[in-house]
């Protein structure tokens, strides 16, 4: 056991936990944020796509105790109030998902997508989603959802 | 995940000191098979120990060759400017492995250290003739790796970082598996002064080789068209699921043109 203190969503969090934890597991069931999913067991799926230090991370696929001191961004956090994040907007509006599972963790690593290019190709944004999948949609109105979102982030 | 103890280095010499105190402790350096091993309970080490906090993560420019630390992400090797300019081919590599959340966390040093026969790093510090530097000593590229997952550090080795030299041109070209994006095949070619070196990936059965036939053809005429009749042969290549050892024998001939005529 270790006690772990992190900031998450901008707040500080401090919980005592196995040395084995997954920052997944420290997320949802220390902290009750199930916003962040978990889709596969074998790193593959993204479902668990949070930020760390700013950069997307599956969260099933490193330790809460790696990450003492860190900061943690969740689907939570990236809402201002009732105001959706523009990415979280454009997937509303552009139908950007169906049964929604693979969501937050697309959500999440399209943000790190466009903050760091904010003129992407349809190529671009592809390749980009790469480490996550989506069983329903067939990617088409993601991709629409994140050019939607990159336009009002600023592109 | 079987339960075990995670301590956090201090640097390279205090994670030599734990290791050598643990019975069967691991290196955890991105992460990106280890945890995914621990997570099927493929692994039991009784210790994991963390090198993230061993300043092992620096890219500088020695003149003749480029030297990456051990702990340096993907992310960083693809976006560093000196990489781009010095070796481009490096930059490539690294921007293209696995997913981009395998690139933010992903290191040099442990791909290296894990040699798994469809990484990608080997192939280039094998076709470059580079040098992997540990706490004690420096082993050249030939004499590193040994067999499938295997390599010739020591328990409680560590990797303190990687020189790579820089090359008149070099490409690196691979046929990503479609469901897990490994190298089915990835091919490396680097042109130096006094020869052509060719280090295949992904087709092994002994990991990482240097196709001599393609590197003679190669010598003689640095062009695509120099090996366009070139059959490979598929001795000692992998046959599994995804692929006969002819099929990869076929690609290791295809990828190494595409690799050739990249460098321009």
């Amino acid at each position: 056991m270790r006690t772990i203190t992190m900031k998450v969503n901008g707040v500080s969090a401090s919980h005592e936990v196995p040395d084995n934890t997954l920052l997944v597991s420290f997320l949802r069931e220390t902290m009750g944020l199930t916003g962040t999913h978990i889709g596969c067991d074998t790193s593959q799926c993204g479902a668990c796509v949070v930020h760390v230090n700013g950069k997307s991370t599956k969260s099933c696929t490193i330790l809460a105790a790696q990450l003492e001191g860190a900061e943690v961004t969740t689907i939570e956090g990236i809402a201002n109030g009732d105001e959706l994040h523009p990415m979280q907007q454009a997937f509303h509006e552009n139908h950007g998902l169906q049964c929604g599972f693979c969501t937050p963790g697309m959500v999440m690593s399209a943000i790190e997508l466009v903050e760091k290019n904010k003129n992407l190709s349809e190529r671009e944004i592809r390749e980009g989603l790469e480490g996550n999948i989506c069983r329903c949609t067939g990617y088409h109105n993601i991709v629409k959802s994140v050019q939607d979102a990159a336009g009002k982030m600023g592109g | 995940m079987y339960s075990t103890k995670f301590v956090k280095a201090k640097d390279i010499d205090d994670a030599a000191t734990i290791m050598a105190s643990t019975e069967d402790g691991k290196f955890l350096a991105g992460g990106m098979t280890l945890i995914p091993t621990l997570k099927q309970r493929l692994a039991n080490p009784d210790c994991l120990v963390d090198l993230s906090a061993c300043g092992l993560s620096a890219i500088n420019d020695d003149g003749g060759a480029i030297r990456i630390g051990a702990m340096t992400r993907h992310v960083d090797v693809a976006e560093s400017a000196l990489v781009q300019k010095a070796i481009p081919a490096i930059a490539d590599l690294a921007g293209h492995i696995g997913d981009r959340q395998v690139r933010n966390c992903g290191t040099i040093g442990g791909s290296l250290a894990n040699n798994d026969p469809a990484a990608c790093y080997p192939a280039a510090l094998l076709a470059l003739g580079g040098t992997v530097h540990t706490q004690n000593q420096s082993i050249t590229a030939e004499d590193y790796f040994d067999g499938m997952f295997e390599t010739t550090l020591e328990e409680a080795e560590v990797i303190r970082e990687v020189s790579l030299p820089k090359p008149e041109k070099a490409a690196y070209v691979k046929f990503p598996n479609p469901a897990s994006r490994y190298a089915m095949v990835g091919v490396f070619v680097a042109k130096f002064a006094d020869g052509v070196r060719v280090a295949v990936t992904g087709a092994g059965e002994d990991g990482v080789f240097r196709a001599s036939d393609l590197e003679a053809a190669l010598d003689a005429n640095f062009s695509a068209d120099a090996i366009a009749d070139g059959k490979v042969s598929a001795d000692g290549l992998m046959s599994d699921i995804h692929a006969s050892a002819e099929y990869r024998a076929h690609l290791i001939g295809e990828m190494t043109r595409r690799a050739v005529k990249a460098c321009g």
